[in-house]
Parts: structure tokens; sequence; C-alpha cells
């Protein structure tokens, strides 16, 4: 047995029949980040010394018999998530010295757990953007191909599960940040539904967008998470009232045909997408074709606001970005820069040295969109397209179970290809988005290869807090497959 | 919608940015990209239409007003850039 390929499933089992101890577990995870990590990338922060006090605990524990859902499990998180005592990026200049002193709701709950936190992962600066270019840290490599980007903007959690860096991480997803990295790196992303998972303690980008969610090797091993992370919090007023039901009972057993009863909608609209890549367009026709074997009915649906989509979303969340953003301003915490003894001058040469440019660049686009004169025909607007877009996917769910899509248009490009052209960068969201601006559970679960051997997954999404359904079928997927058995040689 | 230099500059200010001024122009042209591409939100009927600020539910969200301890100015201002005992301090407003 190697000890980096144990899900979390099989490290808890392997824990508590004590065949490992959390120690050793830990240390093979720290041994292979730092053998492959200065090539890949993936993480920002590693605390050896953290994380074995964590394992240490953990074995104790389980000495004594005081078993929890993820003890002794080590898992990254996307350092865009609040950690007590240790260093809070978001891989970005502004915050690169900074120090919560207190932990975000899910990094409680993961501890409450029992779980190690191994280390923090690299993302697009503030979680803007979709390939894990724009990091004032470095630039994360795909561990299946060192050419190529991971995707984003949660691309070092994504590359850290697909190197067994760790069991398991949490990323964010705004605009596809979870599911399309977890699609380019051959692992499994959920974005649950708006309000399921607790936002406070994550550095917000798109308040009405954002959402915390696992990446993880297997669709059990994402269920398992979302158990622990899901929940109403008195800290975040947008965290939903509703139960949360046990994630785990959607994998029952698995047989041929066991998806008998579910209906899968197609998009007519997804399908006439400028330029989807035809490995794409195969592992697609392919997982159509499997889910009909499993006992799907697969339907055409329609989405008819589809185009506006990208319009819409480039307003908002650039929107929501300048104003969370404002409040960078070199007083209260992060860089200030001192050269000046002017406020004003304090405020600009603090934001403009401290945020690269895509950051500067959504900024200036919100607050064009926000200024006098120009809000009701960007914001309000977009607001109203918004509403659009929702009722087209309430309409659809009337007919479907889940909705069935590419993740992306095309698999991962290779690293500095689409730098200096963000809108063809935002156009690749097409298919993300959506999930984002309706407030949608999504799940990306792999699901073929290019023929450059850069993996593929498949998306799907279901109506509000039934993340039940996706993860149903997306394990029926991995089943059928077993592309999870399937490794990248580093 | 094509932006000119000079509405990066106000943009810019508005938002306490800086451009540096050998990128103006060609944040300028991205910008006019972006948004001449946000342009075809015009084609949508949204005649009626109400506005959508989110999908969380829409509801108050209340609780009761109890005393907690706070957490103290060492924590708060753990982070200061600058601080004076137990204030942050900022370059001169008044001068």
């Amino acid at each position: 047995m190697e000890y980096h390929e144990l899900t979390i499933g099989s490290a808890q089992k392997h824990l508590i029949d004590r065949k490992i101890s959390s120690v050793e577990l830990t240390n093979a995870f720290l041994e292979r980040i730092e053998t492959y990590d200065d090539d890949i990338g993936a993480f920002i922060t590693v605390d050896k010394e953290l994380a074995l006090e964590q394992a240490k605990k953990a074995d104790m524990d389980i000495a004594g018999n005081n078993l929890s859902v993820l003890t002794g499990v080590p898992i990254a998180l996307k350092d865009l998530l609040c950690t007590k005592g240790m260093r809070t990026t978001c891989a970005s200049k502004i915050l690169d010295n900074f120090v919560p002193q207190y932990d975000g709701t899910v990094v409680s709950k993961l501890k409450e757990s029992g779980a190690v936190i191994i280390g923090k992962t690299n993302l697009d600066e503030f979680a803007m953007g979709s390939s894990t270019e724009n990091s004032s840290c470095k630039v994360t490599k795909n561990p299946w191909n060192k050419a190529y980007v991971p995707g984003g903007s949660s691309g070092g959690s994504a590359a850290a599960v697909a190197a067994r860096f760790c069991c398991a991480a949490l990323g964010t997803d705004t605009g596809g940040s979870i599911r399309q990295p977890a699609s380019h790196c051959g692992v499994v992303g959920l974005k649950p539904t708006y309000g399921r998972v607790s936002r406070f303690g994550l550095v917000s980008y798109a308040s009405s967008l954002d959402q915390i969610g696992p990446i993880t090797q297997t669709v059990r091993d994402a269920a398992v998470l979302l158990n622990v992370i899901s929940g109403n919090d008195p800290m975040d007023s947008t965290s939903a009232r509703v139960d949360v039901p046990d994630f785990t009972a959607a994998m029952g057993q698995f047989e041929k045909g066991s998806l008998k009863g579910m209906t899968a909608g197609i998009p007519k609209e997804y399908l006439s997408v400028d330029g989807i890549d035809p490995d794409v367009e195969r592992v697609f026709k392919d997982a159509k074709k499997m889910f009909q074997d499993l006992g799907v009915e697969i339907k055409e649906i329609s989405l008819p606001h589809t185009d506006y989509v990208v319009a819409a979303y480039y307003i908002i969340a650039p929107c929501e970005a300048s104003s969370n953003l404002a409040r960078f301003d070199g007083v209260k915490y992060g860089f200030r820069d001192t050269t000046c003894d002017d406020l004003m001058e304090m405020y600009k040469k603090t934001k403009s040295k401290g945020f690269g440019l895509e950051v500067q660049r959504r900024i200036l686009i919100g607050t064009y969109a926000l200024s006098a004169g120009y809000y009701d025909a960007y914001y309000g607007r977009a607001s109203q397209v918004r509403t659009l877009i929702m009722e087209d996917f309430s309409k659809a769910f009337e007919t479907c179970d889940f909705i069935l899509s590419p993740v992306a248009p095309a698999p991962a490009f290779k690293i500095g290809e689409n730098v200096d052209d963000p809108l063809t960068m935002y156009l690749t969201d097409i298919f993300t988005l959506s999930a984002n601006m309706a407030g949608i559970p999504g799940i990306s679960v792999p699901a073929g290869y290019s023929s450059k051997g850069l993996p593929i997954g498949i998306q799907m999404m279901a109506k509000r807090f039934d993340e039940m359904s996706l993860l149903r079928a997306g394990y029926g997927v991995e089943q059928t497959l077993q592309l999870d058995k399937v490794l990248p040689n580093l | 919608m094509k932006i000119s230099t000079d509405e990066v500059e106000k943009m810019a200010h508005l938002a306490r940015l800086e451009i540096d001024p050998s990128q103006k122009e060609k944040m300028a042209e991205q910008l006019s990209h972006i948004l001449q591409y946000i342009d075809k939100l015009k084609d949508v009927d949204v005649q009626g239409v109400k506005l959508s600020s989110g999908a969380a539910f829409m509801q108050n969200v209340l609780r009761e007003d109890e005393l907690a301890v706070s957490p103290g100015p060492d924590v708060t201002l753990a982070n200061a850039p600058q601080r004076d005992g137990d204030f942050y301090t900022v370059p001169r407003v008044v001068k």
C-alpha cells in the first residue's frame, strides 16, 4: 500500500485499524510535497510542525478511541480561507503578511472533525482567474503535464489532490473555480448550493456567487467533506437554514442500471457553443451514452439565456469585487505603501502595488459599471438578466433531475497561452458560470482524456439543495469508468 | 462601449488605484473590448423583469442581542501596518 494513494475513506479505515498512524500518513504527504512541489507549485504555505502536531494529537485521539469523521486525515485549504495563526495570502501581495486571528467556519469544522491541515494552496489572486497564472506567488503546473495550467482559480487545491499531496482539499467556486480545475486535473470538484456552506472566514470576491466546496479523489470523499462543512452558521446570514442530509447515503450499491428513474437534461444551447474542442465533445458524447446504459433517461432541454450568461456574470462579479476589495486600503491589515505622507497617495500606492493587473482590471470594470449614469445600464440590467437565467433553470428542473454538460469547452491549455487576452479567458467559463448565477449546485467528475493525455471531466447541475442527485449520478460515472484509480506520473 | 484613457484615469481615481502610465493605453483597450462584449445584454428584453441580487433566501436573519467578550485591541490590531498603542495610524489628514 502506498500511503499517498489513500482517499479520505481508505485513510480513515487504515487509521482506525491501526495499520498506519496519522503521523506516518502526514509525513508521507510532507515528503511527497518536498520532493515534487518545487516543480508543481501547488502550495503557498506548508507548516510541517503544525501539521505534525495535529497528527500527533489525532493519533492520541485514535488511541483513546475518541474518533471523529476526519480524525488524522491530511487536508489542504485554498489560501483564500482564513486560518488562525497561519498566513492567508489570497495569492496577493496586498495580503502577503496577513495572519488571521480567527478560523473560518469551514476550517473550525474541519478541525473539530479531527482533520490535519497540511497547508494552504495556490490560486489566482483573490480567486480571479481560470488558470492559477494570476497568482502573485507562483504559477501552479498541471500534474498530468507540467507544460499545462491546472485550471483555476482553485488550481493549487486541484493540483495538490491530483498529485496526491493530501487526501483531499477545499476550494472555492465563484464562477467555476472548483469544477474547472477539478476537470483539468482529473479529480472530483463539487460546488454546493449557495448558502449550503458558511462563507464566514472566506475572503470575499463576489459575495452573491462565492461558495466553498470539496476537491477530492472520489465522489464518496466529496460527500464526506460536504457532510462536515455544511450547515447554517450564525456568522453568515446568507447560510441557509435547511436540513443537512447524510450525503454519503447517495452512494448506494452500484450496479448496471442503478440510476434507473433519473432524467438528465442536455441544454440544446450548449451544443451550439462556439469552439468546443473535439476531445471534449467526444468525452461528453461517451458520458451521455454511459448514462443511458446506467438507466438514465436523456432529454433535450432549453436554457434560452445561455448566450448572455458570460456578459451578465462579468458585470455582476466585478461590481461585487470592486466593493469587496475596497477594504484593502493599507489601514487595518496587509501591505501599506510607506513612501508617501499623504493619505490619498497612500491608498493609491498601496492598492496599485498590492493588487495584480487582473484584480485591478476587474475593480475598474466594477467601478465603471456602478458609477453614476451607468448603474442601470450595466448592474441593473445584468441583475435582470440574472433573474431570467434563474427562471431558465427552475423551468428546466421541472423536467429533469440534473443537467449534463461539459465543464469547460477545452482541456487545460498551455501555460502562458492566454495571459494577455482576458475576454477569451472569460469566455471559457461559459458552462460553469450559470450555477453560480442561479445559486444551484454543480459537480465535475473525471470522464476521459484528451488526445494529449490531459483529463476531461463532465459537469452535472441540479436544483437548489439537491446535491444528493449530483453525488448519486457522479458515483455512477466513477464506478463505471474507474478513473479515480488512474494517477498522473509526476 | 469604448473607454478612453481619460475614463480609465477617472475610474482609477474612484477606485483609489493608480494605473501605471505605460499600462493606461492597454487597459483602456482591454476594458473597451470587454465592455463591447457586455453590450450584448442590450439585446435581452428585460421589460418588467425584477432584479436578482443573489440566490440567498430573501428573509430577515435576526439574533438575540447578547453580550459577548470582545477579542480586545491586541487581536484586533494584530495585523495593523502601523499602530500607536491601541490606535491605527495613517498619514496626517488635516494639514
